[in-house]
């Protein structure tokens, strides 16, 4: 299930056109699986006692992300025998030992560990994503909430979207004269069309039931921002922070590529200019590594604040 | 004595793609204090229209409504609702949900611990005292439209306006939350207007039975007192040869001079 929601909130900010809650979808998914479980253990508990089915089970769980690694793994061997220049997988992981040994040295500011590179592409994702956050939330509440903003800002939104936040980076460093805030620009640009789409949509879905209640019940505009808009919100408020962070994810390495300076993407430049090429390798799992656990997170949070509606 | 709310030549029409769509026309209602009335009628005939009205959460396109001498321009804590589908927030307890009423009617007044006061009682009323502080999604059905009247009741509304306020629940939940809704009333001498589509809700609980005519354009049929004694009790009301015709009378309202074919 995992993989599947992965795959598919990844290519969400690129391809669709409206954003979507998408919990039922997983929802389902996990049903399903839930269902494919209960009708398969029956089968393997006749004749086996207690000990054996939990095995049954960790294996099954874990088996098959297993095979697929090694599998992966296998034909990264191969090609590497096959080709010269690309590394093998062992060459790559005794890289990867000499690098997170020293994950945090600073040899000048062009060379420094992978650990502060790291943090700093995290960084500008923070401080991009933090204003985008700032200005998006507000605008999509209102947006939503008002019919006549939403017909204005709409043309404008879609006309943004589409582009590339890249080439907004020289509009970047044109305002703000240094590389290091063109980035934080671009991951800010990117960032916001998820949140102000998401928390517009989300304002608009608010079901009218409940705005019955605040009506009959006579809420201040206060009460019904906090008590019915924002929880009814969140939720998809969370799915666009999600989308948002992974879009910034994909975003700053191509930055830090043109921009320089430290950073995860200006890593994997520099080590491309040194023709170390394990070193891109590791990069890339570094990249993914980071992503995942980025998304793990989020849904987390977006879980806790999931309410049950029946 | 002077009806609590006035229904005066009331009509309602929406504006749809195909033009204007009469819903209601020449409604005339006096609605005393104390008065349980039911609508009952087949599904389309603006019942609920009749009663988002009274409630002020739509405004009439003709006639007018008063509700304790004033004209009705929107909803007021005069008028509790209680919705057909509970309306609870998810996000709130069910004691916050009721509280958020108590609050906006008596919170200028009172101190925070009187409005907890009411919003326990309310509670206690519809028997919810032991999981007043349970999310509606842990508690069942009948169990979350108790919670939806304690919330009505707790504002102390003049009238308390019930759009099918059973009708998603199952006969035996159903019949309990009746008996509920008859000792609450007898407690307190309620006001009520409520929707229904149940023929035996609608004799067991209403001192009047409105009876309307399908839509478009639906009006009242007909009007059936129901003289029964009060309080009721379903049981001895199965055998009132008086119930019985009382339910006959509708029954042939519903199925005889108002025959809805089946679309």
């Amino acid at each position: 299930m995992t993989t599947a929601s992965m795959t598919m909130t990844h290519a969400m900010p690129n391809k669709s056109s409206e954003p979507i809650r998408e919990k039922p979808a997983e929802q389902a998914a996990a049903n399903h699986v839930a269902s494919v479980k209960q009708a398969e253990t029956p089968i393997i508990k006749v004749g086996q006692g207690k000990l054996p089915d939990a095995l049954s089970a960790f294996a099954r769980a874990v088996l098959p992300p297993l095979i697929g690694l090694a599998l992966l793994l296998g034909i990264w061997a191969i090609i590497a025998i096959k080709t010269s220049g690309f590394p093998s997988p062992l060459k790559t992981w005794n890289a990867a030992v000499i690098i997170f040994s020293h994950p945090f040295y600073i040899n000048g500011p062009n060379d420094q560990g992978i650990g502060w590179n790291i943090l700093s592409s995290l960084k500008r994702v923070a401080v991009g994503f933090g204003f985008a956050a700032a200005v998006g939330i507000p605008l999509g509440f209102a947006i939503g909430r008002f019919k006549f903003l939403n017909s204005m800002v709409d043309p404008i939104i879609s006309l943004l979207r589409p582009v590339s936040p890249l080439a907004w980076l020289p509009i970047g460093l044109l305002v703000f004269k240094r590389a290091d805030p063109a980035a934080t620009w671009t991951i800010f640009i990117c960032s916001i069309w998820p949140m102000i789409i998401n928390t517009a949509v989300g304002v608009q879905r608010v079901p009218q039931d409940y705005m019955n209640v605040a009506r009959v019940l006579n809420l201040s505009e206060m009460k019904i921002l906090t008590k019915i808009l924002f929880p009814a919100v969140l939720p998809y408020m969370l799915t666009g922070i999600r989308l948002s962070i992974g879009t910034a994810w994909l975003v700053i390495v191509a930055a830090e590529m043109l921009t320089g300076g430290v950073g995860i993407g200006f890593w994997v430049w520099d080590e491309w200019n040194n023709l170390k090429v394990e070193h891109i390798v590791i990069a890339i799992f570094v990249i993914g590594i980071v992503g995942m656990l980025l998304e793990m997170i989020l849904l987390q949070i977006a879980k806790r604040f999931s309410y049950e509606y029946s | 004595m002077k009806p609590l709310v006035q229904v005066q030549d009331v009509g309602m029409r929406f504006d749809t793609k195909k033009g204007s769509f009469v819903a209601l026309r020449d409604i005339n209602l006096d609605i005393s204090e104390g008065e349980v009335v039911t609508l009952i009628g087949h599904s389309g005939c603006g019942k609920s229209t009749l009663l988002n009205l009274i409630a002020g959460l739509t405004l009439p396109s003709d006639g007018g409504l008063i509700c304790n001498g004033r004209e009705i321009a929107g909803p007021g804590p005069e008028r509790g609702v209680v919705f057909q589908n509970h309306s609870l927030l998810p996000w709130l307890s069910c004691f916050d949900n009721v509280m958020l009423g108590v609050e906006r009617v008596f919170g200028t007044k009172e101190g925070k611990a009187k409005l907890k006061e009411r919003t326990k009682a309310a509670l206690e009323m519809v028997h919810m005292e032991h999981a007043m502080h349970k999310y509606p999604h842990e508690v069942s059905g009948g169990m979350k439209q108790r919670v939806g009247i304690a919330r009505a009741f707790a504002m102390e509304p003049k009238i308390l306006l019930m759009d099918e306020p059973f009708g998603a629940l199952d006969a035996l939940t159903r019949a309990s939350l009746q008996d509920e809704l008859i000792g609450v009333m007898a407690k307190t001498g309620a006001t009520v207007v409520m929707v229904t589509h149940d023929v035996d809700e609608a004799v067991l609980l209403s001192d009047r039975v409105v009876m309307m005519t399908n839509g478009p354009a639906a009006t009242i049929g007909e009007i059936l007192e129901v003289k029964l004694d009060k309080p009721r009790d379903r049981l001895k009301l199965a055998h009132d040869p008086q119930f019985a015709e009382y339910r006959a009378a509708i029954l042939e309202f519903l199925y005889q001079k108002q025959l809805k074919h089946a679309a």
